[in-house]
C-alpha cells in the first residue's frame, strides 16, 4: 500500500495507530478466491438457472407452517377453555397490565368515566413531570420537559403522547426490575453470561413483528401486549450494559477491597454497584430509547400512544399527519434521553469508552444502541459548581412541590386547565402545510424519482435478484459458505452452514434470497452515501456541526414516519423499501465513517500533507485505508440496520420475507408462515453479522 | 463524588414520595367539573363499548356511526380499537373487543370462532352489499373495450408491466390483511400476471387517481361500497362467474369473488352483558349510498370521523331511531 514514513509516535497505547498500514497478515489471495467463487456462481447460474430454487408461492404452506398454525389454534382453544397456564397465569398477567395502563390513562390522559376529563388535567401533568425532572435531573431538564410536554399539547397529540410515555415508563420500570439483577448475575457468574448472551442476541436480531403476532395471540391485543413486546425489545441493552459496567470495575479495586475482607454482598453493594452506577444509567437511557421506539410499533397490537396516528397516516398516505405525530415522538425521545442522561451526571466521555469496548464480535447491535443519543438538545452544565447541601436541596424540592399541588388541584377544577384547548392546537395547520409542500414537491419530481427508481430496479435489483433467487439453492448455499470462508475463516463459514440449514428448514429459501438481494443493494447504497458524507464530515468540522444534528434526528424518528414520504415519492415497490432502509441505516454508518476518518492520527495526515499530496490522494491513499476498521464496522452496522428494516419495508412493497411477516400478522392461515419468515430473517441477520464481524477482525485491523 | 453518589437515590426517593402524595391528593381533591354524561336510556347502563376499526374508510364510517349514537343516546364510553380483520376476531375471542361492524365473509373464521369455539356471534346484516374484484380506470375500458373480460387480460399483460412485476403484468393489491384470492386466481386462470401489494386503501386510490389522470395502465384489486367511485367510475373486470362452493379450496379458486352480504359480529361475552349497545349493534343498518356519503366526508373532505357521523345522524333521525327500536 502506501510507502509513507511513519512519524515518531507518541508514547502510550496509541502508538499502534501511528504506524502506516503494512500488510503483515499471511497473503491469503482473498480477492482472487472471491473472484473464483463469483465466476463459479455465474457459470452455475447460467447452466442451472431456475432449477431447485425452492420457491414457495404466497398462499402455499409447508408442514412447519401448518404445525405452527395448529399450535396457535390449540393455544387459543386452551386459553378460551380455561387452561391453567394460558387462561390462569397469562390471562391474569395480561388483565393486570391492561388494568394498570387503563388506570394510569384515566389518571392523566383519557377521560376518567364518568368525568369528561382525566383525573389530572394537562396543567397538573405538566407541573408534575417538570417537577420530577427537576428532582432527578436538574433545572435545565425541568425546563426541557416543560417545553416538550407543552409541545405535545400545541401539536394536538396530548393524549397520545402521554399514553406513549405511560407505556414507555412502565416498560422501563419492569426492565429495571428484571434487567439489573440479571446483568449483575451475568457479570458475577460466567455460566449465566454464557447462557443468557445468545438469548439476548436473538432478542435483538429477531424482527419485532415476528414476535408481535404470537404475543398478541397469548396476551391479547391491547396495552399488555404492548408492554410485553416493548419489554422484549428494550431489555437486552440494559442487561448488556449493566453486565459491562460491573465487569469493568478495575481488578485492582476489587483486590484492594478484597484484602480488606469484605464479603461478596458488601463487594457488590459498596464497590461494584457504586462504581458501575454511571454505566448502568447509560443502560437505562438506552433501554428507554429502545422502549420508546418499540412503543410506536406496538400500535399494531392496538397499543395506546403515538404509534396510532403514525399508522393511520401510513394507511391514508397523509404525509402531514405522519410528520406532526412523528415530531411528537422526536420530542419525547429528546426529552427522555436528555433527562436520563442528565440524571446520570456524567459527560459523554464515558459513553465513548463504552462504545469502543463493547463493539467487538459477538455483541450484536451494541454500537447501534449506544450511538443513538442526540447530544445537541441540551448539554447540562459542564463546569461543576459546588453542590448545595442535601438538606437545602430537599427544602427546595419540598417548596417547589407546593405549586405542583396547586396546579394539580386547579387542573381538576377548571375544564380549560384539564383539556388542552383546541384553539391552541397548531398541529393540523402544520400537517396541512407539510402535506401541501410534499404534494408540490412530489408532483414536480415524481417523473425524476420514478426514473431513478427504474434505473436502480432494472439495472441493479432485478439482475442481482435473478442471480441470487434463480440459482439452485445448493449453488447459492455453497457460494455463501465460500464467501464466508474466504472473508472470515472457518468460524463464520460454520455459522453460515447452520443459518442456511435454518432457512432451508423454514421452507422460505427463495424469499430469503430475494430479501438478501434487497439487503445487499441497500447496504451498497448506504455505504456509498455514508462514505461521501462521512469523509466530508470527518475532514471538516463545520460540515460535522451541520450534518450531525440531521443524522441525530433521523435516528430518533421512528422508521415508520419516513415510510409515508417515501411512499409518496416512489409508490409501493422494493425500491421504496430500500429507501426507507437507507434513511434508517445511513446515519449510523456515516457517523462511524466520520469518526474513523477523524481518528486517523493528525501527525500522519500532517506528514502526508507535507509530502505534497492532493486532497483526493489524501482521502484515497491515507485517510480511507487508515480508517479501514471503521469502514468495516460501518458496513456491518449498515447491513444490520438495513436488515432490521426488512419487515417495515414489507409494508411498502418490499415483498418476500418482510411481507410474509406482515401478512402472517394479519391473515390467520399465514400465521405460521409469518413466524417462519421471522426466523429466516433472524438467521440471515446472524449470518451476515458473523461474516462481517470476522471479516472486520481479519481485514480491518491495522 | 461521594455526595453525588448518595444524593441520587435520596432525591429519587423524595420524588417518589412527593409523586405519591400528589396522586393521593388528586384522588380526593374536590372536582367542580360536571360529570356530564349519564345514561339516558332506562334500564341497564351501557359502560364501555369496544369497537374494532378495520383499515378502510367504509368500515370507519360504520364504526363511528354506531359509536356516535352509543355515546350520545346510550351514554356508553366508546373505545375504537384499530386492528386488522383477523386480529379483531381474535380480540372478540379473548374479550378485548366487543364488536366488528362490517365483516366480509371469512368462512374459515366463522367456522372457527362461531361454530367451534362459540366465542363470537353473528349480529345480522349491515344492509350493505359488498363486491370485491379487479378494476381498471375508465379510460382503459373506453380504449380497450374487451379488457373487461378476464380472457383478454393476457393479451394486454405487457402493458401492465412495472419494475416490480418481474416481466409479467402487474396486478396491484391492497392491504395484506384484505380478503383476497388473487394469487390463486392468477395461477389457476393461467394469467401472465404477478400480484404486487400496494399496502393500503389510500395507496390503491392514489394509484387509480394518477392512472386516470396520466392515462397510464393499471389493474388493481378494489371493492364496493366505496366512496371513490363517485370521483372516478372504475370499471370491473369480469372473472369466471361465481358459483356457490367454487371458492371452497383457497388454493384452487378459479372464479370471481362471491357477492358479499356484509354483516356485524359481536362477542359472546358482550352479547350476554345486557348492555343496551347490543341492541344498537344488532339493529344497525346502512345502505351503500349512505355509507359512501359519510366516507366521502371522512376521506375526501378530511372531516373528523365523529363529526362526519354527527352530521349524518342529525340529518337522518328516522333511520337512526330505527336502529334503536
Amino acid at each position: 500500500m502506501t510507502t509513507l514514513q511513519a512519524p515518531p509516535g507518541r508514547p502510550g497505547p496509541n502508538v499502534k495507530e501511528e504506524q502506516p498500514y503494512v500488510d503483515t497478515a499471511p497473503n491469503r489471495h482473498t480477492a482472487l478466491w472471491l473472484a473464483v467463487t463469483v465466476a463459479v456462481w455465474v457459470v452455475g447460474w447460467l447452466i442451472f438457472r431456475g432449477q431447485d430454487t425452492r420457491t414457495l408461492s404466497f398462499q402455499d404452506l409447508n408442514g412447519f407452517h401448518r404445525w405452527l398454525n395448529d399450535l396457535r389454534d390449540s393455544i387459543q382453544l386452551a386459553s378460551s377453555r380455561g387452561n391453567w397456564f394460558f387462561h390462569g397465569v397469562i390471562g391474569n398477567i395480561s388483565a393486570f397490565f391492561n388494568w394498570l395502563v387503563g388506570q394510569l390513562q384515566e389518571l392523566v390522559s383519557t377521560p376518567a368515566f364518568p368525568r369528561p376529563v382525566p383525573q389530572i388535567g394537562w396543567l397538573g401533568v405538566l407541573a408534575l413531570l417538570a417537577w420530577v425532572a427537576y428532582a432527578v435531573a436538574g433545572v435545565r431538564s425541568a425546563a426541557l420537559v416543560l417545553l416538550s410536554v407543552l409541545g405535545f399539547g400545541f401539536l394536538g397529540y396530548w393524549g397520545d403522547s402521554i399514553d406513549t410515555l405511560i407505556i414507555t415508563v412502565l416498560a422501563v420500570l419492569i426492565c429495571c426490575l428484571i434487567g439489573l439483577p440479571l446483568g449483575i448475575a451475568m457479570a458475577r457468574r460466567k455460566a449465566v453470561s454464557v447462557a443468557v448472551t445468545p438469548v439476548l442476541d436473538l432478542m435483538q436480531t429477531m424482527p419485532a413483528f415476528a414476535y408481535l403476532a404470537p404475543l398478541a395471540l397469548i396476551f391479547g391485543i391491547g396495552a399488555s401486549s404492548a408492554v410485553v413486546c416493548t419489554l422484549i425489545y428494550a431489555l437486552p441493552p440494559l442487561v448488556r450494559i449493566t453486565e459491562h459496567g460491573i465487569r469493568s470495575v478495575p481488578e485492582t479495586t476489587l483486590e484492594a477491597a478484597g484484602s480488606l475482607g469484605v464479603t461478596k454482598q458488601q463487594m457488590l453493594r459498596r464497590v461494584q454497584l457504586p462504581m458501575a452506577r454511571r454505566t448502568i444509567v447509560v443502560g437505562i437511557n438506552q433501554c428507554t430509547m429502545a422502549a420508546l421506539s418499540m412503543a410506536t410499533i406496538a400500535a399494531f397490537v392496538n397499543s395506546p400512544g403515538l404509534g396510532k396516528p403514525v399508522i393511520a397516516a401510513l394507511q391514508s398516505l397523509d404525509v402531514g399527519g405522519a410528520a406532526v405525530s412523528g415530531f411528537c415522538i422526536v420530542i419525547a425521545a429528546i426529552m427522555l434521553d436528555r433527562t436520563t442522561t442528565a440524571a446520570s451526571e456524567r459527560a459523554e466521555k464515558l459513553n465513548r469508552g463504552a462504545l469502543a469496548s463493547v463493539s467487538r464480535p459477538g455483541v450484536m447491535l451494541m454500537t447501534v444502541v449506544l450511538e443513538k443519543l442526540p447530544r445537541w438538545a441540551t448539554e447540562e452544565q459542564r463546569g461543576r459548581r459546588p453542590l448545595p447541601s442535601p438538606l437545602f436541596r430537599r427544602a427546595v424540592l419540598a417548596l417547589t412541590f407546593i405549586p405542583v399541588l396547586v396546579a394539580i388541584l386547579l387542573s381538576r377544577q377548571y375544564l380549560s386547565l384539564a383539556t388542552f384547548s383546541s384553539s391552541a392546537n397548531v398541529g393540523p395547520r402544520i400537517a396541512t402545510a407539510v402535506s401541501d409542500l410534499t404534494d408540490t414537491v412530489v408532483n414536480s419530481v415524481d417523473t425524476f424519482t420514478n426514473a431513478f427508481k427504474n434505473v436502480i430496479s432494472y439495472g441493479l435489483l432485478n439482475p442481482l435478484q435473478s442471480l441470487l433467487g434463480e440459482a439452485p439453492w445448493w449453488l447459492m448455499a455453497a457460494v455463501l459458505i465460500s464467501v464466508a470462508f474466504f472473508l472470515g475463516g472457518w468460524r463464520p463459514a460454520a455459522v453460515t452452514v447452520v443459518c442456511e440449514a435454518v432457512i432451508l428448514g423454514t421452507g422460505l429459501w427463495h424469499d430469503a434470497m430475494v430479501t438478501l438481494t434487497m439487503t445487499l443493494v441497500a447496504t451498497v447504497m448506504v455505504m456509498v452515501l455514508a462514505m461521501l458524507l462521512g469523509v466530508w464530515m470527518g475532514r471538516s468540522r463545520p460540515a460535522d456541526t451541520v450534518v450531525r444534528p440531521v443524522l441525530d434526528t433521523f435516528q430518533t424518528i421512528p422508521p415508520f414516519v419516513y415510510l409515508v414520504p417515501a411512499l409518496a415519492l416512489f409508490s409501493s415497490s422494493r425500491f421504496t423499501a430500500i429507501v426507507a432502509a437507507m434513511a434508517y441505516a445511513v446515519p449510523i454508518a456515516t457517523k462511524l465513517v466520520a469518526d474513523g476518518i477523524r481518528g486517523v492520527s493528525p501527525s500522519t495526515v500532517e506528514a502526508a500533507r507535507s509530502a505534497g499530496i492532493t486532497s483526493r490522494q489524501m482521502i484515497m491513499k491515507v485517510q480511507l485505508p487508515m480508517a479501514r476498521e471503521a469502514l468495516v464496522l460501518a458496513t456491518n452496522q449498515g447491513l444490520l440496520y438495513v436488515l432490521s428494516m426488512v419487515v417495515i419495508g414489507g409494508m411498502v412493497g418490499g415483498g418476500s420475507l418482510g411481507y410474509l411477516v406482515v401478512s402472517g400478522f394479519s391473515q390467520a392461515q399465514l400465521f405460521g408462515k409469518g413466524i417462519a419468515a421471522g426466523i429466516a430473517i433472524t438467521a440471515l441477520g446472524v449470518m451476515l453479522d458473523r461474516i462481517t464481524r470476522y471479516a472486520a477482525a481479519r481485514h480491518g485491523r491495522i | 463524588m461521594k455526595t453525588g453518589m448518595t444524593r441520587g437515590p435520596r432525591r429519587l426517593r423524595l420524588a417518589a414520595i412527593a409523586a405519591t402524595a400528589a396522586l393521593v391528593l388528586a384522588g380526593c381533591g374536590g372536582s367542580n367539573i360536571k360529570q356530564t354524561k349519564t345514561s339516558s336510556a332506562g334500564g341497564k347502563s351501557c359502560g364501555e363499548l369496544n369497537i374494532a376499526v378495520n383499515p378502510w374508510t367504509g368500515y370507519e364510517t360504520n364504526a363511528h356511526l354506531i359509536g356516535y349514537v352509543a355515546e350520545t343516546k346510550l351514554g356508553c364510553k366508546v373505545n375504537y380499537q384499530d386492528v386488522k380483520e383477523e386480529v379483531g376476531w381474535q380480540g372478540m375471542a379473548n374479550g378485548t373487543i366487543d364488536t366488528i361492524v362490517e365483516n366480509w365473509g371469512h368462512a374459515d373464521l366463522v367456522k372457527k370462532y362461531i361454530t367451534q369455539q362459540k366465542t363470537v356471534e353473528d349480529a345480522g346484516p349491515t344492509g350493505s352489499k359488498g363486491i370485491i374484484g379487479w378494476y381498471v380506470p375508465p379510460w382503459m375500458a373506453q380504449k380497450y373495450p374487451d379488457i373487461t373480460s378476464w380472457k383478454s387480460l393476457n393479451k394486454y399483460a405487457s402493458m401492465f408491466k412495472t419494475s416490480e412485476s418481474g416481466g409479467k403484468g402487474q396486478l396491484l393489491d391492497g392491504d395484506p390483511s384484505y380478503v383476497t384470492n388473487d394469487e390463486a386466481l392468477v395461477k389457476n386462470l393461467n394469467l401472465n400476471y404477478k400480484v404486487v401489494t400496494g399496502g393500503s386503501e389510500a395507496a390503491l386510490i392514489q394509484s387509480f387517481r394518477s392512472a386516470e389522470k396520466n392515462k397510464t395502465p393499471l389493474l388493481a384489486y378494489f371493492y364496493e361500497p366505496q366512496w371513490f367511485f363517485s370521483e372516478v367510475k372504475l370499471v370491473k373486470v369480469n372473472l369466471p362467474r361465481y358459483k356457490p362452493g367454487c371458492d371452497a379450496n383457497p388454493a384452487k379458486v378459479a372464479c370471481d369473488y362471491p357477492p358479499y352480504k356484509l354483516n356485524k359480529l359481536i362477542s359472546k361475552k358482550f352479547a350476554d352483558s345486557g348492555s343496551p349497545a347490543v341492541k344498537l349493534v344488532k339493529g344497525f343498518k346502512i345502505s351503500n349510498d349512505d355509507q359512501n356519503l359519510v366516507s366521502t366526508d371522512i376521506a375526501e373532505k378530511k372531516m373528523d370521523p365523529d363529526a362526519a357521523a354527527k352530521k349524518w345522524v342529525e340529518a337522518n333521525p328516522a333511520k337512526v331511531s330505527a336502529w334503536l327500536k
